[in-house]
């Protein structure tokens, strides 16, 4: 053991020793008017002293650790998978067969189940658009729940004002969220890294102050509610219709009233929006325009030197990126009824990040699993609820020690060539 | 002067107070092989920066088939058939061989969106064609078998040979390459030489090339031009070059 470990070892100690002091150590309380420190219980240092010596020996014996970590066999999903040949033959069938069970699985369970469901959706839908920006073309962008936001507020600002229908509001929101992506895009084309990250950041912050502040339009903090729900070719889901001489899906097909035919049908409809917009961002990443995204992740000035105008590729990632967002918003503005720029902060775009990263960038199954994991996890560990945040961080950290490339790192296409 | 492909007269680059480049000629005429060469930082890379307008010259004229293409951005210029390789390879690492090539074609490739996410029968040609024409390529540089493999993946020499391949598949008329035969051993050089040859005898292309390999240079070139920090010092044949005293002088150092 040499000295440099134990001096590392004691320093962060000692780190872990101020910070734990200041944030439990120590506490403000109102005694009748005026504020008084005061110290933590006796228990509460136990933990805090538990915690540094944790952090003391972790250091200490680093190198101990560290093997340990390597010890843990890591799974290779590639090789659970079946052969390739076999594969290409079962895909079509496996595809089918999830689809049908996807259908048909929410008629068995519960309401709560298939509400859970419908979050996953939408967050595997918020992960697979900004995997277009993060994944694909490489451009970090910490603001992508500004375009999930304009599109939550289009379709309830269209809605509550104009009466527009859902249907109607999806390519509505969709486009001016693209809008949004497109126009965020000209000022940040030539920024990189962690500077193109701190514009989004406050992009995002601006869009969620607008709407916090702009009381008239969006009602401030207050938010919007009673926004409608979708309907079924002009079918409600209400007990009662709203409008005189409609029709509710109850009554059309003479059934009993159930609240969880509107779920299960919200349900229905987040299948349905996520198969398409899978399927889309399918094609675009196996088209020019998806390789031109990858290429400039890649190397930006050797895509400059081959005649690719960076501008418009840039551009593309971001507006066709924010589009994915708005229809997720869209839809997400539908099944909540109420929105609120409290639904829009910052932490939101950490989770989405999170799963494009956690997913293993520029990977569609990845980030699919990577959503069920990051809404499935919370909901499973409701009774530490408060330690949330601490677990994803966990998470996190176990992650990129244990699998940095991702869970399913992104596959490259195998093209056939005719050989001459 | 139809014959002329590219005229560069009075070419200088200043970066603050420091002249990189200080009114460099060039001329390269069709089908020629056309060397430049000099001490190291003598300003080689940074003339090409500025023929391929990865900057924008301080002064100077660059024509192009009689066009003049200084001030226009990188990838107009690419477009207009002027096309470089760089001094450290850069390919597209985590793609594959193929991709790099197809990336390469994006303007050939590119209709729009729609016909794409259709697949209509234009875009499945257009696909199918550059897919033979990529192929193509990859044959004469010999990297057709290693066509879905990782670009990152592969061997030092082969990288250098793809990023040639990617340019050639843009189909250029002058082929820029700024030290092509760097960190190549001796049998991967002479592969390189034949290559060069190839393409402007079979592909009639032209080709500017930046090299410190001399007997590369020397066996090759059509017409050679040295300059030192950054000015013009000579220009002419293989044989008046290696005769030169003053090219003998900046190589050797003075006194
Ligand atoms: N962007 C830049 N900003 C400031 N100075 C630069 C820049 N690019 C090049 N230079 C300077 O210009 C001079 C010429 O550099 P250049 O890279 O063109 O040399 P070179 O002939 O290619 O050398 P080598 O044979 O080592 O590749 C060097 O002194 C370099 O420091
Ligand atoms: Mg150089």
């Amino acid at each position: 053991m040499n000295s440099s470990k134990l001096y590392n070892a004691v320093f962060a100690a000692g780190i872990a020793f101020i910070l734990a002091c200041l944030m439990i150590g120590v506490k403000l309380d109102t005694d009748s008017t005026v504020l008084a420190v005061k110290g933590a219980t006796a228990e509460q240092w136990a933990w805090i002293f538990g915690g540094i010596a944790v952090v003391f020996l972790s250091q200490l014996f680093s190198t101990q650790v560290d093997a340990l970590f390597r010890a843990i066999p890591k799974p290779d999903i590639q090789a659970l998978l079946p052969q390739q040949q076999k594969f290409a033959t079962l895909k079509p069938w496996l595809i089918a067969a999830i689809i049908v069970v996807m259908m048909i699985w929410p008629f068995m369970v519960s309401r709560g189940s298939v509400d859970l469901a419908t979050l996953t959706l939408i967050y595997i839908m918020l992960g697979l658009g900004l995997n277009i920006v993060v994944g694909l073309a490489g451009l970090l962008d910490l603001g992508f729940v500004a375009f999930y936001a304009v599109g939550a507020y289009t379709y309830a600002l269209l809605s509550q004002y104009f009466g527009m229908s859902f249907w109607a509001c999806l390519p509505i929101s969709a486009g001016l969220a693209a809008t949004f992506g497109f126009l965020l895009g000209f000022p940040v084309l030539r920024l990189r890294g962690d500077y193109l990250a701190i514009v989004t950041l406050g992009f995002g912050e601006i869009i969620r102050i607008l709407l916090n502040n702009w009381t008239s339009l969006t009602g401030g903090p207050n938010g919007i509610s009673g926004i409608a729900k979708p309907t079924l070719f002009g079918l409600e889901f209400n007990r009662r219709a709203k409008e005189e001489g409609a029709m509710t899906f109850h009554e059309y097909f003479d059934m009993d009233y159930s609240s969880s035919y509107k779920v299960i049908f919200l349900y229905l409809i987040a299948v349905l929006l996520v198969i398409c917009v899978i399927y889309l961002i399918n094609r675009l990443m196996r088209m020019p325009i998806g390789r031109a995204w990858e290429a400039l992740r890649e190397d930006e000035i050797a895509c400059r030197s081959l005649g690719l105008n960076r501008t418009a590729i840039k551009l593309s990632a971001f507006t066709l990126g924010a589009s994915t967002a708005g229809f997720a918003g869209c839809f997400f503005a539908a099944r909540q009824g109420f929105i609120s720029p409290e639904s829009f902060i910052f932490i939101e775009s950490a989770i989405i990040l999170a799963i494009v990263v956690l997913g293993g960038m520029g990977s569609q199954l990845g980030i699919i699993f990577a959503a069920i994991i990051m809404t499935i996890l919370p909901e499973l560990a409701r009774e530490f609820s408060e330690y949330r945040m601490l677990l994803f961080g966990l998470l996190m950290v176990v992650m990129m020690r244990w699998r940095p490339q991702g869970l399913v790192p992104m596959k490259r296409p195998n093209l056939e060539l005719k050989q001459q | 002067m139809s014959q002329l492909l590219l005229d560069v007269n009075g070419l200088t680059m200043r970066f603050g107070g420091l002249v990189a480049v200080n009114g460099v000629n060039l001329k390269v005429k069709n089908r020629q092989i056309v060397s430049v060469i000099g001490p190291n930082g003598a300003g080689k890379t940074t003339v090409f920066n500025c023929l391929s307008g990865f900057y924008i010259p301080t002064e100077g004229s660059v024509m192009l088939k009689n066009e003049q293409i200084a001030g226009l951005k990188d990838y107009q210029i690419s477009r207009k058939g002027l096309v470089r390789t760089f001094q450290h390879v850069r390919l597209f690492q985590k793609m594959t061989v193929i991709e790099n090539m197809l990336v390469a074609q994006h303007r050939h490739l590119n209709t729009n969106l729609f016909s794409g996410l259709l697949k209509t029968p234009n875009y499945r040609r257009l696909e199918k064609d550059a897919m033979e024409h990529a192929a193509h390529w990859l044959e004469e540089v010999g990297l057709l078998e290693y066509a879905n493999r990782e670009a990152g993946n592969l061997a030092y020499g082969q990288q250098r040979r793809l990023e040639i391949a990617r340019c050639m598949v843009t189909q250029p008329e002058l082929l820029m390459l700024d030290e092509p035969a760097a960190g190549l051993n001796p049998n991967e050089t002479k592969e390189l030489d034949e290559l060069i040859i190839k393409l402007r005898d079979e592909h009639e292309i032209s080709i500017l090339l930046i090299e410190h390999d001399m007997s590369l240079v020397m066996g090759i070139s059509d017409h050679i031009y040295v300059i030192a920090q950054g000015t013009p010092l000579a220009n002419g044949t293989a044989e008046q070059i290696k005769g030169n005293p003053d090219v003998i002088k900046a190589y050797l150092g003075e006194e």
